[in-house]
């Protein structure tokens, strides 16, 4: 659905140059990063819902892109109001969008790590329920590559050995009635860019409680890196056992079952 | 006063940047004795940036009866050059041994204005650079630029597999050990008790961690606690008088790095919160700090995770 509609307008706007009529809209905020590609992508994931940017969203990454295959970026908009779509996304990446969730009984907070392909800017933006959506981010320095470059387990040729493999975890976070989710993946997340190796990658993922109510959903792209780690804040308590389900785009299941832990682990190492 | 155009356009010139006038930049070489016979060059205490020229790597010099011995050559060729020239200018002699003591660019591109034949390296660390080189050279030049111009991957045409060179009766001791990196060179000049780190050792500035093992960096710090020295040059930051200390502050960062990476894994941090976990008050003089722990982070939290986490996944039904 959401992903065909992309699709449409990427061969429509980029592949076949066509004219595009004026938006009967008010046009997009200036983008502060001043990117080449600030107004594509607007339209794309912001149609003609209200856009602005806005501090309180913090889009978090470390100060220097160690990596490019793997960079690893957080999108916290806890405290803005009520979150219902949750979009990560590089500019200047052949595939911009990395993960596009809806925290539906759950914190709107959600971490990964991307690949970068070149200087990018990195973005968060959050749609609140009333429609509008809030845009943070910044500029990353990155050497180049991070989508065209063969995965790790690719090179070394063990990645279907370990493919499906799940590792996680869950603690409790007393203050508010939510959990910590962690889940990673082996996956070798292919982009499609490398020679003979074509798109195969983890496109849903969705946690549920035992009761099988969505608390979270998610499309994943190939952009995310490979062996995907993510965190998620669910509406869990301490003993309850929330189910991660996921597809890859060759119709494989993942199914891992997490048990919230009796104790928050969470004092022993709070971030400044 | 009648100022000539000549010098008027000097002076504007002189208030640019050599860069922005698409001049060559230098770099600025000043080596300090801290023994009889022994230089050190200290480099920038700051991660790979143009306003450096990469030249961040502690570099020594030995005077020897039979000419001029180096420790590690700078980032670039340009470095490398004037390396040798303020060697040979300082001591009189020809430069006539380049030790590389491990793979990394900053310590060892310089070699590429050396004969081949008189650079020296561990086995491993050859076998690891005609691995890696390519890629480093790559990340350099992106970085660096300019700085980087005619640099070219070179091969150390010597393997060491000896555990000392006599050069005319100076003679250096040459220890094989590694955990910085899969081989790591550390050299005691026998004369003056001078121990030379490599990256084994970092002194007031946070250890760097893209190729280690922990485990293998603790036993190769006991082993140069247990050799007897005097004073200590790190690879990276000021001179160690006391032998002891830039020991001990590698120990205690790896340390803490290792129990603090662990503890964020075990307690549902992901890579974003663990890089900006508090650092100890101890580590406060430490430069770099937060830039090398962000990039111990993305070097170390996957593996981590891979031990730490439980399997999850549920068998196919």
């Amino acid at each position: 659905m959401w992903r065909q509609k992309v699709s449409l307008i990427l061969i429509g706007t980029g592949l076949l140059a066509m004219p595009v009529p004026l938006p009967a809209r008010a046009p997009y905020p200036a983008d502060p990063l001043q990117s080449p590609m600030w107004q594509a992508h607007a339209k794309t994931i912001f149609g003609d819902d209200p856009v602005r940017f806005d501090p309180r969203v913090k889009m978090l990454y470390p100060e220097v892109a160690e990596n490019q295959r793997s960079f690893p970026v957080a999108l916290d908009a806890r405290g803005v109001g009520q979150v219902k779509r949750m979009v990560i996304f590089a500019d200047l990446n052949p595939i911009p969008i990395a993960i596009d969730y809806r925290p539906e009984a759950a914190e709107p907070y959600v971490a990964t790590r991307i690949k970068l392909d070149q200087r990018t800017p990195v973005r968060g933006a959050v749609q609140l329920a009333d429609g509008q959506w809030l845009v943070a981010g910044g500029w990353v320095d990155a050497a180049g590559g991070g989508c065209s470059a063969p995965p790790v387990s690719r090179v070394k040729g063990d990645w279907a050995t370990h493919l499906g493999e799940m590792r996680g975890e869950a603690w409790p976070m007393s203050e508010d009635g939510s959990s910590r989710l962690r889940v990673t993946f082996r996956h070798p997340m292919d982009t499609g860019f490398v020679a003979n190796i074509p798109t195969y990658n983890i496109e849903e993922l969705a946690v549920k409680s035992a009761a099988g109510t969505v608390l979270g959903e998610m499309e994943i792209w190939a952009s995310v890196s490979e062996d995907p780690a993510i965190t998620l804040m669910p509406h869990a308590k301490a003993g309850d056992v929330l189910t991660v389900d996921a597809r890859d785009t060759n119709g494989r299941a993942y199914l891992a079952r997490i048990a919230v832990a009796r104790q928050s682990a969470m004092p022993s190492a709070t971030p400044q | 006063m009648r100022v000539s155009r000549r010098a008027a356009v000097a002076g504007i010139l002189g208030a640019l940047p050599a860069a922005a006038l698409g001049m060559t930049e230098e770099y600025r070489i000043d080596p300090a004795v801290v023994a009889d016979g022994i230089w050190m060059i200290h480099g920038d205490d700051a991660p790979i940036l143009p306003a450096n020229g990469g030249a961040i790597a502690n570099i020594v010099i030995i005077d020897t009866p039979a000419g001029t011995v180096l420790v590690d050559s700078g980032p670039s060729l340009r470095y490398g050059r004037a390396l040798k020239a303020v060697a040979e200018k300082l001591t009189g002699k020809p430069v006539i041994r380049v030790y590389v003591t491990h793979l990394h660019p900053d310590h060892g591109m310089g070699i590429a204005a050396f004969d081949p034949a008189i650079v020296a390296a561990l086995p491993q660390t050859i076998a690891d650079i005609a691995r890696d080189g390519r890629g480093f050279s790559d990340a350099m030049y992106r970085i660096l630029g300019d700085w980087m111009r005619g640099t070219e991957i070179v091969l150390p045409g010597r393997r060491i597999d000896q555990a000392s060179e006599d050069f005319g009766g100076r003679k250096v001791q040459l220890m094989a050990l590694s955990g910085h990196s899969a081989a790591d060179l550390a050299i005691l000049d026998e004369k003056t008790g001078t121990l030379i780190g490599g990256d084994l050792l970092f002194h007031d500035r946070a250890p760097s961690t893209p190729t280690a093992d922990l485990a293998r960096w603790r036993e190769s710090l006991d082993a140069l606690s247990k050799t007897p020295h005097k004073g200590a040059i790190p690879g990276h930051g000021p001179f160690d008088p006391s032998g002891t200390q830039a020991i001990m502050q590698t120990r205690r960062w790896i340390h803490w790095l290792e129990s603090a990476l662990t503890g964020a894994v075990q307690s549902g941090l992901d890579m974003v919160e663990a890089g900006a976990i508090a650092i100890p008050p101890e580590f406060s003089g430490m430069a770099a700090a937060r830039y090398e722990l962000q990039r111990s982070v993305s070097h170390l939290y996957p593996g981590l995770e891979a031990k730490l986490l439980p399997r999850v996944d549920v068998p196919d039904q």
